[in-house]
């Protein structure tokens, strides 16, 4: 079973998709959910503890899956505002740290006026997999939690 | 009879296919039972029927419809009544377990003083909890938790020392709906009747699969939902001793409820009438009386041990499973058929979602019982619970998809 193409319109200023080039092959159907890139932010995931200096934090929790994430954000004082860098704690599924792992990563470095732009679908191309309804909830915990966290940044 | 049937009815020990009845099951492995039963179709006909030949109002009409559907629905009170070993004006249909509980809270808190107690378990479900911890908060009551032996149990020594003189209500579920833990509900009424305390039971989980009588259970209040016994969704039931039901004043008003009304004054007509203001959901009364007789046919002693026989089953399958840990009673002794776990390295939700993809339906998470698993230091859990429809074949597809998720997450 083939897995489906994200369409590319759907992509934001943020550029190209890091997983972009693997998305369309061929994928049993597990595979598809968990497959190993996936598990591996999982198991090791990046920029996982708290940061020595860091301007933002804040914490949230999906109560469907008891998923927990605190992210501590170091923004550069100078206009325009930069993530000169970004860490995360936390405990919860598959889905859930794996995406704060990779959204992590990939925003490192951005202005955060495009880190605000960011909707679900950068989250789920950052995947590369298809999240359910209820799912969802799970994948973007993490880009929940630091765009909260920019609420008080001017 | 062909091969096909034998081997069906090999399954289960009703020589029942419960397939015909229950037609979900042929597509899909269903084994989430704690959180909703399937229904039977002859509960789907009772409701269909009053829709289509009699719909009309309770207890206003006098046309021959509106007889009808106060007379079965006043019937529907007597099959509740006779199910649980109470009588019928002691039984007031409420929405469900949750809705009980929180008109329980209400009624009950009103007699409350600072200072006084209420004694819940550590493995209630969050309706019967955070309806205790409001009230408490507004009376400036004590909420305390017998907590669980090492084996999962209710410790009753720890109950004895915490339902004191101070205790005016104890409130406990029957059976855990995470642990599937069966609590001693005799001796905690004999422990609450003791120090002249008030004792709930909350029986959503028990009473789908347990042959339960409140006159020998001596409790005060019993609370159970219909849709977790193959009932209707939105319909559920509160059980009280008469003369404590006739005490008590009314929360919710308007039409139905009362005797007389005047300018400035009200008086409330009699039982259960007092306690179920407006148009109830009649179709679910019906509902739920078309699933006790459907239950009563199978036989609640069947069906008990059609489940214990399902959970030893399921127990010792999951037991070969490397990782996982089985969060409840490790036996089937003093247990009901759900069955909670963990795995290692794999989380409940990515569990659940891979079993999903096979096609079989179990519950993750924490149940509505954070506290519970926060006790437990857990973040929660995976949870399979069965009824009398499902079958060992069942458990076996939910074993090899278990495997399955070591592979991936091992």
């Amino acid at each position: 079973m083939k897995s489906k193409k994200i369409p590319s319109s759907q992509k934001t200023e943020m550029g190209e998709d890091p997983l972009g080039d693997r998305l369309g092959e061929p994928l049993t159907e597990e595979e598809e959910l968990y497959k190993e890139n996936i598990l591996d932010h999982y198991r090791s995931p990046h920029n996982k503890g708290q940061l020595k200096k860091y301007t933002q934090t804040h914490s949230d929790l999906n109560p469907l899956c008891g998923d927990r994430i605190t992210v501590y954000l170091q923004i550069s004082p100078n206009s325009p505002k930069v993530l000169t860098d970004i860490s995360f704690e936390g405990s919860g599924c598959a889905i859930s740290q794996a995406a704060a792992s990779l959204l992590t990563d990939s925003i490192k470095g951005k202005k955060i006026e495009v880190i605000r732009t960011l909707g679900p679908w950068d989250i789920f191309n950052l995947l590369g997999i298809r999240i359910s309804h209820t799912r969802s909830k799970c994948a973007l915990l993490g880009l929940k939690t630091i765009q909260h966290s920019l609420q008080g940044v001017k | 009879m062909n091969n096909n049937q034998q081997k069906k009815e090999s399954e289960n020990c009703f020589k029942i296919d419960f397939h015909e009845e229950f037609p979900i099951l042929k597509s899909i492995t269903y084994l989430d039972n704690s959180s909703t039963t399937q229904k039977p179709q002859v509960v789907l006909e009772a409701m269909n029927e009053y829709y289509t030949k009699y719909c009309a109002n309770v207890h206003r009409g006098l046309y021959p419809q509106a007889e009808q559907a106060t007379q079965v629905f006043e019937e529907a009170h007597q099959t509740v009544a006779q199910f649980i070993g109470a009588e019928a004006d002691e039984i007031i249909f409420t929405s469900g377990t949750t809705e009980s509980i929180n008109l329980l809270a209400q009624l009950l808190g009103k007699t409350l003083q600072p200072g006084d107690e209420i004694v819940l378990s550590i493995m209630e479900h969050h309706s019967n909890l955070v309806p205790w911890q409001q009230i408490a908060k507004e009376k400036k009551a004590q909420l305390k938790y017998i907590n669980l032996t090492k084996d999962y149990h209710l410790d009753l020594n720890e109950a004895k020392k915490i339902i004191s003189k101070k205790t005016k209500i104890v409130s406990i579920t029957h059976m855990s709906n995470v642990l599937g833990t069966i609590n001693p509900v005799k001796e905690l009424t004999a422990m609450a009747h003791k120090v002249g305390a008030l004792i709930i039971i909350d029986a959503a989980q028990s009473t789908p699969h347990l042959k339960l009588n409140v006159k020998e259970l001596s409790c005060d209040f019993l609370a159970f939902s219909g849709h977790k016994l193959c009932g209707p969704t939105g319909i559920g039931v509160l059980y009280g001793k008469k003369r404590l039901l006739q005490d008590l004043e009314p929360s919710k008003l308007g039409g139905g409820m009362i005797k007389e009304v005047t300018l400035q004054n009200s008086t409330w007509a009699g039982l259960p009438a007092k306690f179920e203001a407006g148009t109830p959901n009649i179709a679910g009364a019906l509902g739920l009386a078309a699933a006790i007789k459907y239950l009563q046919k199978i036989g609640l002693k069947n069906i008990e041990k059609q489940e214990l026989s399902l959970t030893k089953y399921a127990l010792d399958k999951l037991k070969t499973i490397s990782g996982l840990k089985i969060i409840g009673p490790p036996n089937n002794k003093g247990r009901g058929a759900v069955i909670s776990f963990t795995i290692k390295n794999a989380h409940p939700h990515d569990v659940a979602e891979i079993l999903a993809r096979e096609n079989i339906a179990i519950r993750a998470g924490h149940h509505c019982a954070m506290p519970l698993h926060t006790s437990l230091n857990i973040e929660g859990t995976s949870r399979m619970s069965f009824y009398f429809y499902n079958t060992t074949k069942n458990i076996d597809a939910a074993i090899k998809a278990l495997h399955k998720v070591n592979r991936i997450f091992q």
